[in-house]
């Protein structure tokens, strides 16, 4: 059997006297895209940025491509981040810089050069998400909540990343333009065979772009099948949050 | 029976003390820790010379108004106050001589520092803070960049370079600003003015000075940088960091100031 490309085990977190993530098992398989749903506080982000380095974690192991990168230091983690691509919630984008800096901002780690090469290269990503170059030379703060976030999933690709991870990708959007960042993700998924995992609590978009999907509740992942079983998974958290009843076992 | 509650209060007394004091140690060892990682980490490549520059723009060359005008006024204000002072005892020839040792020696430093505190802490500790609730400064980071070579060290080298430049500049004027007062309104001789004040100074003063300076400026920018950095809960929490970044700037530049004098002098 391959190598899953991400194998999360044990994985604990606490924050003070809140324990955020409390066990978490999670393999994710190279090209798949990966969903994991839950309610907002139980601990998706936080797995994320455990993964990211951002966040390090009490106890457990993350694997990816089999490298154990708990513990690395601070020069292992830079090497093994390169592989990620990371679409924030927020988009994130870096409001002093054009939009076409903020694209290409990890192949010049920051720095102001080959301005006629990276620009070229903004301009590609930016194809690829949809937009033209008109928008290159536009700051962050002149383009509506949509093309944002397109603009940080063309930075996010730019680099090429293997593994990129998106938290609630489609948050803040109208249904419309929330299916646009779906396609988008998926044409990633299938064309560049970029291993996705997604945070969300969005059904529509989970049940689009997983692969495979896996509930996280009360910091341990209480379910995970394939999308097609999301809605018959005869777990009655997962049918509680999918359905989005108010009675339920989740309190 | 009260003997209990007595001594039950006691204790308490005694465990709040300790309490703040193990949270305060424990705000020096972060704040060591992150002054240590930014100072190593950005002195190994990559370089940010274009991230330099904009901060030694926006540290020093903007913040010189704001100085200059402190400077002149104090200086100003100095010298008319020795003078009034001085002229109880006969003793108005020492005007040029206080204003002089005075503003290099302490009020140059101190207060060119608490201006640009009050301007550079803050807005450091604002766009840092605010990078940090966007999740900006994680972004870079996923961006295979350092925050800390990126940000971080730059603000600390900038402000470490420009407060010295600016404390000399801000002397000068200050001497000057006394200078004026004396001369035009005190009628001190202008040549007998300027002799005095250069036969004063000495280069032992003006090191201190500017010693005094690089220690100002690097806990400017430090306490900006750490305040931003740590900053969590929207803007309540780049709020409540920028607050925190300028009023410990403010502690951290007069207790510094009393040590470099007292091991200067003592």
């Amino acid at each position: 059997m391959a190598t899953p490309k991400i194998q999360i085990s044990g994985l604990a977190k606490t924050f003070g006297a809140n324990r955020v993530l409390d066990g978490v098992d999670l393999a994710v398989e190279a090209g798949e895209s990966m969903t994991i749903i839950g309610q907002s506080g139980s601990g998706k982000s936080v797995t994320l940025k455990c993964i990211l380095g951002l966040v390090r974690p009490d106890a457990g192991s993350i694997r990816i491509d089999g490298e154990e990168i708990v513990g690395l230091g601070e020069r292992d983690l830079a090497r093994v981040r390169a592989k990620f691509g990371m679409l924030f919630q927020g988009s994130a984008l870096f409001d002093s810089l054009p939009v076409w800096r903020n694209v290409t901002f990890a192949l010049t780690q920051g720095r102001a050069r080959d301005t006629a090469r990276m620009r070229a290269i903004a301009q590609e990503n930016l194809e690829r998400v949809g937009l033209g170059p008109e928008v290159l030379n536009l700051r962050p703060s002149e383009l509506s909540g949509g093309m944002q976030k397109r603009v940080a999933l063309a930075r996010a690709i730019a680099p090429r990343p293997e593994i990129i991870f998106f938290d609630e990708p489609t948050t803040g959007l109208d249904p419309i333009r929330a299916d646009v960042i779906n396609d988008l993700i998926m044409s990633l998924v299938d064309d560049l065979g970029i291993t996705a995992l997604t945070i969300t609590h969005d059904m529509a978009s989970a049940r689009k772009i997983a692969h495979r999907v896996a509930m996280l509740y009360q910091g341990k992942i209480i379910w995970h099948g394939p999308r097609d079983r999301l809605y018959d998974s005869g777990n009655p958290y997962v049918d509680q949050f999918v359905q989005g009843n108010a009675e339920g076992p989740i309190r | 029976m009260t003997g209990k509650r007595l001594a039950e209060a006691i204790i308490s007394f005694f465990a709040a003390i300790g309490r703040i004091a193990i949270r305060s140690l424990a705000t020096v060892g972060r704040a060591t820790l992150f002054a240590i990682n930014a100072i190593r980490r950005g002195l190994t490549p990559p370089y940010y010379p274009h991230k330099w520059l904009e901060q030694l723009a926006h540290i020093g060359w903007f913040s010189l108004p704001v100085v200059g005008l402190t400077a002149i006024f104090t200086g100003a204000a100095l010298a008319q106050q020795t003078f009034t002072a001085g002229s109880r005892f006969n003793a108005t020839s020492t005007v040029p001589a206080i204003v002089v040792l005075g503003i290099v020696r302490e009020l140059g430093p101190v207060l060119v520092g608490l201006m640009v505190a009050g301007r550079v802490s803050s807005a450091m500790a604002a766009e840092l803070g605010t990078m940090r609730v966007t999740e900006q400064l994680d972004a870079i980071t996923t961006l295979r960049t350092d925050p800390f070579r990126y940000l971080i060290a730059p603000r600390l080298f900038a402000s470490v370079i420009a407060l010295p430049l600016m404390v000399m500049i801000a002397n000068a004027i200050g001497i000057f600003g006394g200078y004026l007062i004396a001369v035009y309104k005190l009628d001190f001789n202008a040549v007998g003015y300027l002799k005095v004040t250069r036969e004063f100074l000495e280069a032992s003063d003006f090191m201190m000075a500017l010693v005094k300076a690089a220690v100002f400026g690097f806990f400017i920018a430090l306490m900006g940088c750490y305040h931003g950095f740590r900053a969590n809960g929207g803007a309540a929490g780049v709020g409540e960091g920028t607050r925190n970044a300028v009023v410990s700037a403010f502690i951290l530049i007069l207790l510094s100031n009393l040590l470099i004098t007292v091991m200067a002098f003592g």
